[in-house]
């Protein structure tokens, strides 16, 4: 059943043009010049509200969570659980018990893979990934697929970094595990068209995963009309703080999951004849979680929520267009992923020159990018490229970002060439 | 033959002349295209160190107590870098090499391309290349 939730992300009423000035870090500089930084589907940078919830967190409100009588304690499970609330309404997820907190969107996968494959995968089935997958959304499903023998399909991608998803059609079938893919691409920013995949799976009663690692900085996301059965991302590449991130997934299915690690926390009662486990979300949360992380991640999500998201969608549209029109006016410019539907990331190669030199001479100028293969070795063996050089944008950046970074592509080239 | 030492001394004095980061990058990118290519022949995977961003290969010549060494990358500013490493340690007896401590790099304000997470392969490189001194000091003393 759909529960619908006021989304606490469309009200937002300020606008984007200012929002740089909340993050401390874009004001600083790098070997001597004004940090440009352009790597934010790496990670994010963090606004002040942010920084200072967790400073506050730990100078004043620290304490364990779910344990103590006393107030403090008291306190910090509020703040614990109100980070819960938030990050159910930002994904509008039907129950609270379904957002599982773990270090991040890399965990979130080896949670699923080991504790859903694990128990409900069989010798012989098949596992469909794709073309633009992260290491992170390949290895896991490579670990339990070999403990199982089981088999992997890779959905192709064309060469402007789009999936072929046509061939699901064929491939899907009552020996499919699972279906999971990104939701954008790290290396390419495609979005890829995950209603269609996830209903193409539905057909079949196949599950599916998306990694959202690169969607949450981007736009809301509505799991629940999404359709989706796990939904995982991480709290740094959405202006949260690192070690974490989220596993949503249907209750139903989190119900039948054994847990995956043991220890305090997701423990009913424990005796040496028999341990029964606590129930959902803490079941999978076992040991001492990341407080101060979630109370951060909880910050980010209210941040957002200052925000209009179609605005946001609007302005970094408009600064993709803006930087791929500067980038193309570079002689030997080739640009890496034109998908039609792009997220604000922009991977690019110059005509004889490796990215890595590129990078080095950006450093230099204050510019901060990406250069290699970004976790997606897969991807640029198939492209038949060592790597690119990424720009990756959020709403902070602007197009002096944008005409810094075309200034030092065309110093690179001259000073490489 | 200078010792590691000089040339390291002379690195440093060149090095010295640069106002900024640029005319010194364009220095060691001019260095990159001048070093002496590895032959086609020795670009495969028994010469390759395996940087994540930018590939390394390198080939040892002994001669006598003394290691020759002939290198390329992929990237030109690492092959810069090889070069300068190259003249450093190229020719040098094998016991110098393993032993050599090679200040001049962060002298000159390289020590950056050196870090781990560079991934360059010049940290590898030059394991290999003190690991090459070593194996040929050890293999005389066998003798």
């Amino acid at each position: 059943m759909k529960v619908k939730q006021e989304s606490i992300l469309m009200k937002g009423t300020r606008s984007v043009e200012r929002a740089r000035e909340d993050f401390p870090i874009l004001s600083t500089e790098m070997n001597g010049r004004p940090l440009v930084f352009l790597d934010s589907a790496a990670s994010s940078q963090k606004p002040i509200s942010v920084i200072q919830a967790i400073n506050y967190y730990y100078r004043e409100q620290n304490a364990n969570v779910h344990r103590g009588v006393y107030a403090l304690s008291q306190k910090a499970t509020d703040l614990f659980e109100m980070g819960r609330r938030r990050v159910r309404d930002f994904i509008n997820a039907p129950s609270e018990k379904e957002i599982i907190f773990v270090r991040g969107a890399t965990e979130a996968i080896n949670l699923v893979a080991q504790s859903y494959g694990g128990h409900f995968f069989r010798e012989g089935q098949e596992i469909i990934l794709s073309q633009l997958e992260h290491h992170s959304n390949i290895v896991p499903w490579q670990l339990i697929a070999e403990k199982k023998g089981m088999q992997i399909r890779v959905i192709p991608v064309n060469k402007k970094g789009e999936l072929q998803i046509e061939i699901l059609e064929e491939w899907l079938s009552e020996n499919t595990a699972i279906v999971a893919v990104n939701h954008i691409s790290n290396a390419l920013g495609t979005i890829n068209p995950v209603r269609e995949i996830i209903a193409k799976a539905r057909n079949f009663d196949v599950p599916v995963l998306i990694d959202g690692a690169q969607a949450m900085a981007h736009g809301p996301v509505d799991v629940q009309e999404l359709g989706a059965d796990f939904y995982v991302f991480s709290g740094h590449k959405m202006f949260g703080p690192t070690g974490v991130g989220v596993l949503w997934g249907r209750e139903e299915l989190l119900e039948k999951m054994p847990p995956w690690q043991g220890g305090g926390e997701m423990i009913h009662t424990v005796s040496f004849e028999k341990t029964t486990y606590n129930e959902l979300p803490f079941k999978f949360e076992a040991g001492t979680p990341n407080i101060a992380g979630v109370i951060g991640l909880s910050e980010a999500i209210a941040y957002l929520g200052e925000f209009n998201f179609e605005e946001i969608a609007v302005y970094e549209k408009g600064l993709l267009d803006y930087c791929v029109k500067k980038l193309t006016q570079i002689p030997g410019m080739q640009l890496v992923g034109t998908a039609k539907s792009k997220a604000s990331v922009v991977s690019f190669l110059v005509d004889g020159l490796h990215p890595y030199d590129v990078g080095i001479i950006l450093d230099k100028m204050g510019i901060a990018v990406r250069t290699g293969h970004h976790c997606t070795q897969p991807l640029m063996e198939y492209l038949g490229i060592p790597g690119t050089i990424r720009a990756s944008m959020a709403f902070y950046n602007n197009r002096e970002d944008v005409d810094r970074l075309v200034e030092g592509v065309a110093k690179a080239q001259m000073m490489l060439s | 033959m200078k010792s590691i030492n000089q040339i390291q001394e002379e690195i440093v004095d060149d090095f010295s002349l640069f106002d900024d980061w640029m005319q010194k990058y364009e220095y060691i990118i001019d260095l990159g295209k001048k070093l002496p290519l590895i032959e086609e022949d020795f670009k495969t995977d028994e010469y390759l160190i395996k940087g994540c961003q930018s590939k390394v290969w390198l080939k040892a010549y002994p001669e006598g107590d003394r290691v020759y060494f002939k290198a390329d990358s992929d990237a030109v500013i690492t092959k810069g870098i090889i070069a300068l490493l190259i003249s450093v340690l190229s020719g040098q007896k094998s016991e110098d090499i393993a032993n050599a401590d090679l200040y001049f790099i962060e002298k000159i304000g390289l020590m950056e391309h050196l870090s781990p997470t560079r991934s360059n392969g010049l940290n590898s490189m030059i394991r290999q290349m003190r690991y090459y001194g070593v194996g040929i000091q050890t293999k005389e003393k066998e003798v």
